[in-house]
């Protein structure tokens, strides 16, 4: 049987979803540029998840004050933090099993599990954080954060990025 | 999301997208998808649930592997760790967002009026 990716939802937000159309640009695809079992890869998440005591949260009260507009930013979060650190601000889903256990959105152990088994060349030691709601200005994802992300990627030598919306 | 998934592909950096809502995703064109049955906020399933976790790891890491053209997908054939009534209610925020308290506000005015 299929899996019903929808059953979490409340019917309104199904509907929503459902109801989203294709975009009508052509498909994007970069090839690997070398085996995965020899490719970096940066994790990212888009759950709002910050480090406490060295950086700032996301502008909640930003969204607060309007609805439609989401902190763009981003944070750098290193895969060997103490889960003390780690941080939640997102306004749209409940961070509490996050705060206990960041793998839930960012999956250190488990790609560090998959670099000791050699199924990928490594884990890259950093890994980035949005906050995933961007009604307004998602035009600042494409003309600036996105960019800025990328320009760090390829200097930091990652070869693939795993992105995770929460 | 899948913005920026297709705007770091567009700088030549191959991506994996691994999402509770893949129709979307793939309706973003984007190039390399997985399912994974999970809330809003649980990418990867529960805290310590480490065989969840690394199961949609590894299926990421396959979808790298095998994808040769774009809309490449593969959905984790793995429950999600948690009874789904429970499940249902446990990932929502403890208020409602502010775009959502606004539809509401504006749903409750016009029930009002009309």
């Amino acid at each position: 049987m299929a899996t019903d990716f929808y059953k979490y939802l409340p019917r309104s937000m199904k509907a929503h979803y459902e109801a989203t159309t294709a975009i009508d640009a052509p498909a994007v695809f970069e090839p690997l540029a070398k085996p995965i079992e020899q490719c970096t890869i940066a994790l990212m998440t888009s759950a709002g998840v910050y480090l406490t005591d060295t950086q700032e949260s996301f502008d909640l009260e930003g969204e607060r004050r309007k609805p439609t507009w989401g902190d763009p930013t981003f944070r750098e979060i290193p895969t060997d933090v103490d889960q003390g650190r780690i941080g939640h601000a997102h306004l749209h889903i409940n961070g509490e099993d996050i705060i206990e256990d960041v793998n839930i959105a960012l999956p250190f152990r488990a790609f560090k599990t998959l670099e000791a088994e050699g199924a990928i060349g490594a884990l890259a030691p950093i890994a980035y954080s949005f906050m995933g709601f961007q009604e307004d200005n998602a035009r600042e994802w494409t003309e600036v954060q996105g960019p800025e992300l990328g320009a760090k990627l390829k200097r930091r030598g990652v070869d693939v990025l795993l992105l995770a919306p929460a | 999301m899948p913005v920026l998934a297709r705007n770091i592909e567009s700088q030549g950096i191959p991506t994996v997208t691994v999402t509770m809502l893949p129709d979307i995703a793939q309706k973003f064109r984007l190039s390399r998808v997985v399912g994974v049955p999970v809330p809003f906020g649980h990418s990867f399933g529960v805290p310590g649930a480490d065989e969840f976790q690394l199961a949609a790891s590894r299926l990421a890491v396959r979808a790298l592997q095998e994808a040769g053209e774009p809309g490449y997908r593969l959905d984790l054939d793995m429950e999600y760790p948690v009874p789904d009534k429970v499940a249902y209610k446990t990932w929502h925020p403890s208020e409602p967002s502010p775009i959502v308290a606004q539809m509401l506000k504006a749903r409750a005015a016009a029930e009002e009026k009309g």
